[in-house]
């Protein structure tokens, strides 16, 4: 028995260590994030450093409503149980005024509803799941990033512009692949009612057999290709299918991987012709209102952009904007201050947050891809509001739960 | 006819990598008993060391040059690893050592992230093997075909080592008996390095040569892991030809169902695993297993006793303070004292059946998450009031435990532990893929409990008082006449049966009574967090208590729910810096050479010597943890 009570004394002394922070004029004004910093290293830290950069701007502007932002980062390892734990502790005993991170749309699920249920303000960045702000939304959580639905439907506009009627779909076998794949035929069969869809592969998700997922596409003789693969997935699907011809006088229409992540592992290898959504950084020219962050983020931190990390960078700079406006650091006057929140001069031009859904407008970059200099880049790209893509403002009330 | 037997090639050139990961997972079993969850790290070392290797060194000779050298590098890192953190703690009870391979999981990962950095690599192309030819018209890329030809000469290579070679000899031997084969003077220390080393090498080759095919990223280690379980259990454990044909017979089937059943990616493995066990109970190849040595490894167990005077004071004082600790606590440390107590009775649950039953289960999060996906379907689907749901969670875990325990319990030792986790797997890809019912990934939100358990402190309360409840019925039950049943079965089936007593019921019984006891843990957990996700019900969820269970000390009836406390509150603090799983790895590492019996089982020692007198013979009173 010693050992029950030394482990508890153990445990006491070092919960002990942070003493509750108590606001303060003058004192920093925090921000908690969670995200997936060991699981998903290579999407959450340039995500990290677009926070870094952009409160290194604020606090050095005089920071909000005359206090400096702070962000405390805490990994959660994509659980999420973990997170709602962090979470609550963020709030309870770091002083945080909300909630942000998550890049996983589970994890970003359950900080919803958490939020939701204390009444914290939860800034859902990164997750993709159309349920965070629709079927599952809830008056405390915001989004970021154009949605799935919203990223599949501008895909399914292209491909109903060509002839191709048969199309085959491959996606890893979870939430987000299932829910591109019927985002996508759905907007696709609206638009173009002869479709035909010939074959639907469900790798698992990160271990994909990519040899046995080609052939079985290749049987289906599609005349085009939908994939939502991403990660290692793809770039096995690429090799294989590049290897076996599957390309080969194929459309391919495939759900972000012009995004820096999935695209630069690829090297030279980059499937060219594929049309795709992503983040063409190095195609900003000046004048273009994302070229001044690109510019000031290499310089920051000597590495070029990711998506993440022009996401990141939005993420602080809504908070800044909502908490400025809100006057205060309180939970209801931060919330009230987001819903129909504009912030001005951002990368993307102005940022808005719909009240209807808590939905902001960031689009998505919508391009070709080709190799250049040994390396893919998006070509022939346009940056696409989401507006057009969304369902209907009665469609979206019905989907929502009554506030 | 054409596409046919493409895809037979295809399965051929995926068996490759999956049979050399294998076969070295086999082979380190087989002598040392070992269950090596460090392989997969291995195999992912094996894939970066090659990209570098290969990116330094040019052409043919460079490409599988780089190969080879890979192979070499990860067998004297398995060597390494196998000197400095196995070899103090062969001596440890059975499946211990799991822990601390654990350990090196972390260790590897952390380290592979700071070397390599967290970007995917691509794996470089092998020189002349780019492209395809056409075989009947279909295209089979040439790197492919190379793969099916080397994995018969590695199996070839084993073979002649294992049968014509002395040391071959000694490895047969170590398989068959190892107390004998150190009992004739080989020097078991150097046998074992050996093979741990070889076995390594073997993972290191496989991640290298499937380099061309992938690539290298940080999560390749637990993606392989549990491909390569299934194959040594399907070909049996020890077994080198039994992991061909297995990895043959997976990856053939596994490329049938991508074509004509492509939903079936994530089970289908799963599914031929709990068939091939519950048909052939030891493998296709496998012997039945030489009687399990559980309880006898190491130090005789001492009696178990009831609580003396002085730790029931000592445990009436603890429950105390934590009757009192809203008090003075803010409302953070309530939040995580529920998840303490939660996890607690998880492993409580788990070491139950572990400790006193002998049964090592690695699908133990089933009855987790099962509880768990209970209470949240039954308040979804039933608007069943939360109380209900609470209250049937437990219930329909147990019964869930009871249909699943009906077929293990047939198995014994890590056949068992493996047709678990197979069934573990069956329920966990339920919940992933039947959206419209469970949610899939995305789970099931706003499942919180009743107004009058909103507030964090009613809560704080509640889980106490079902928490600790539940603990003390299954220590209760150690005590009861069903307890001392079933550790006669654990330590004697033989002869427990001879005195009358039906060994698999009781063990059945138990199976049951601990799942529903984790189903409780489950219900409590999902009303905490409001939500439940396809992750409580994962593998990586039933290693947490299986590590916990052993770290606190598998002998010992408190081991579970120190071993919780223990792990939850470290992880809690360490996981704010940056490289904690080094950090959390290496302590776990540290505290297994430290205390082979386990956190309590040391603390136990400790008192004993103090006390003056040797464990086991003369124990006085109060110290029996």
């Amino acid at each position: 028995m010693n050992l029950h009570r030394r482990a508890i004394l153990a445990f006491a002394a070092f919960t002990a260590i942070a003493p509750a922070a108590v606001a303060q004029e003058g004192d920093p004004i925090v921000i908690g994030e969670i995200n997936h910093y060991t699981r998903m290293a290579a999407f959450a830290e340039p995500y990290r450093k677009g926070i870094e950069l952009a409160l290194d701007e604020i606090n050095s502007d005089g920071g909000v409503l005359g206090r400096p932002l702070e962000f405390v980062f805490r990994d959660d390892q994509g659980d999420p149980a973990e997170a709602v734990r962090i979470a609550g502790e963020l709030m309870t005993r770091e002083g945080a005024v909300m909630l942000t991170g998550s890049i996983l749309s589970n994890v970003g699920l359950a900080l919803s509803s958490f939020a939701a249920e204390r009444g914290y303000v939860y800034l859902a960045a990164e997750p993709l799941a159309d349920s965070l702000v629709w079927t599952s939304g809830n008056p405390y959580t915001f989004r970021l990033r154009a949605s799935t639905w919203v990223q599949a439907a501008m895909l399914a506009e292209r491909a109903a512009e060509t002839d191709a009627t048969r199309f085959a779909t491959i996606a890893p076998n979870y939430a987000y692949g299932t829910d591109a794949v019927e985002a996508f035929k759905e907007n696709l069969t609206r638009l173009k009612p002869d479709v035909e869809f010939v074959g639907e592969q469900w790798p698992a998700l990160f271990n994909i057999d990519a040899g046995s997922e080609v052939q079985a596409l290749e049987r289906a003789k599609p005349d085009a290709i939908f994939n939502v693969t991403f990660g290692t997935d793809l770039a096995r699907f690429v090799r294989e299918g590049g290897d076996r011809g599957l390309f080969d006088g194929r459309d391919v229409y495939s759900l972000l991987s012009g995004e820096p992540e999935y695209l630069e592992p690829l090297g030279d290898e980059a499937p060219e012709g594929w049309t795709v959504t992503g983040y063409p950084w190095y195609a900003l020219e000046d004048g273009d209102p994302g070229k001044p962050f690109v510019d000031a983020y290499e310089e920051f931190t000597g590495e070029t952009p990711m998506i993440g990390s022009l996401v990141g960078y939005l993420t602080a700079v809504s908070i800044a904007g909502a908490i400025e406006k809100a006057g205060s650091t309180e939970t209801e006057a931060i919330r009230e201050a987001f819903e129909g929140l504009t912030v001005a001069d951002t990368p993307i031009g102005e940022l808005n947050y719909r009240e209807i859904d808590n939905q902001s407008n960031m689009g998505a970059y919508i391009g070709t891809l080709a190799v250049e200099d040994g390396q893919g880049v998006m070509v022939d790209w346009e940056y696409k509001e989401p507006g057009p893509y969304m369902p209907s403002d009665e469609e979206i009330t019905a989907m929502r739960p009554a506030e | 006819m054409a596409f046919f037997l493409a895809q037979i090639l295809n399965g051929l050139a995926n068996a490759s990598a999956l049979f050399l990961v294998a076969s070295g997972l086999s082979l380190i079993f087989g002598v040392t008993r070992v269950v090596n969850f460090a392989h997969g790290s291995f195999y992912m070392l094996g894939a970066f060391i090659g990209v570098t290797l290969m990116e330094m060194l040019p052409g043919h000779v460079g490409f599988w040059g780089a190969i080879l050298l890979t192979g070499l590098a990860v067998g004297l890192i398995g060597a390494i690893v196998e000197m400095i953190v196995l070899r103090p703690i062969y001596r440890a009870p059975e499946l211990f050592q799991l822990v601390a391979t654990f350990g090196v999981i972390l260790v590897i990962q952390d380290l592979a992230l700071m070397i390599w950095g967290a970007a995917d690599r691509m794996g470089p192309r092998a020189p002349g093997l780019r492209g395809v030819v056409r075989l009947w018209g279909e295209p089979i890329p040439k790197y492919d075909l190379a793969l099916i030809a080397i994995t018969p000469l590695v199996l070839l290579g084993l073979w002649y080592l294992i049968t014509r070679t002395r040391v071959g000899i000694l490895i047969r031997a170590a398989t068959q008996d190892r107390e004998m084969v150190g009992a004739l003077g080989v020097n078991q220390a150097w046998l074992f390095t050996g093979v741990f080393a070889l076995g390594s090498a073997l993972a290191g080759l496989g991640g290298a040569l499937q380099l061309p095919k992938g690539g290298a990223d940080l999560l390749m280690d637990f993606n392989i892991l549990g491909p390569a379980f299934v194959v040594v259990v399907i070909g049996g454990m020890g077994s080198l030809p039994g992991a061909f044909l297995a990895a043959i017979l997976i990856s053939v089937l596994g490329v049938f169902g991508v074509t004509y059943l492509p939903q079936s990616t994530l089970v289908l493995m799963f599914v031929v695993m709990a068939i091939v066990l519950i048909v052939r109970p030891y493998g296709l190849l496998g012997r039945e297993e030489v009687a399990g040595e559980h309880g006898q490894v190491g130090r005789p167990e001492p009696p178990i006793r009831p609580y003396g005077q002085t730790a029931r004071l000592v445990v009436m004082a603890l429950v105390g303070a934590l009757l009192l600790l809203p008090l003075v606590a803010e409302t953070f440390v309530q939040i995580l004292v529920i998840d303490i107590v939660i996890f607690a009775l998880f492993a409580a649950s788990l070491h139950f059946i572990l400790g006193s039953g002998g049964l090592v289960s690695f699908g133990h999060a089933a009855f987790f998450g099962g509880g768990a996906y209970a209470a949240a379907l039954l308040v979804r689907h039933a608007s069943a009031p939360m109380e209900v749901a609470f209250l049937l969670a437990p219930l329909l875990a147990g019964v869930l435990a009871l249909g699943i325990g009906w077929f293990c319990i047939r198995l014994s030792g890590v056949y068992f532990a493996m047709l678990t986790l197979a069934f573990s797997q069956l329920v966990w890809s339920v919940a992933f893929q039947w959206r419209s019912v469970t949610g899939g990934d995305d789970g099931m939100i706003s499942i919180w409990p009743a107004a009058w358990l909103s507030d964090t402190t009613s809560y704080y309360y509640f889980t106490l008082l079902f928490g600790i409840g539940g603990i003390l019925l299954l220590r209760h039950a150690i005590h009861a006449p069903f307890g001392y049943a079933l550790r006669a079965g654990r330590d004697s089936p033989r002869q427990a049966e001879a005195m009358g007593i039906d060994v698999k019921r009781i063990q059945l019984a138990a199976f049951t009574l601990a799942g529903a006891m984790a189903g409780l843990a489950g219900g409590l957990f999902v009303f905490a967090k409001g939500s439940v996700f396809p992750t409580e019900l994962e593998i990586a969820r039933s290693f947490d208590a299986l590590i916990v269970v052993f770290l606190g000390g598998v002998k010992t009836l408190a081991g579970g729910v120190v071993g919780a406390t223990f792990l939850t509150g470290v992880e809690d603090w360490l996981s704010r810096l940056q490289y904690w799983r080094l950090l959390l790895g290496l302590l776990i590492i540290g505290v297994v050479i430290v205390a082979p019996e386990g956190i309590v089982g040391a603390v136990r020692g400790a008192w004993m010597r103090w006390r003056g007198s040797a464990p086991g013979l003369k124990s006085k009173g109060g110290a029996a943890t």
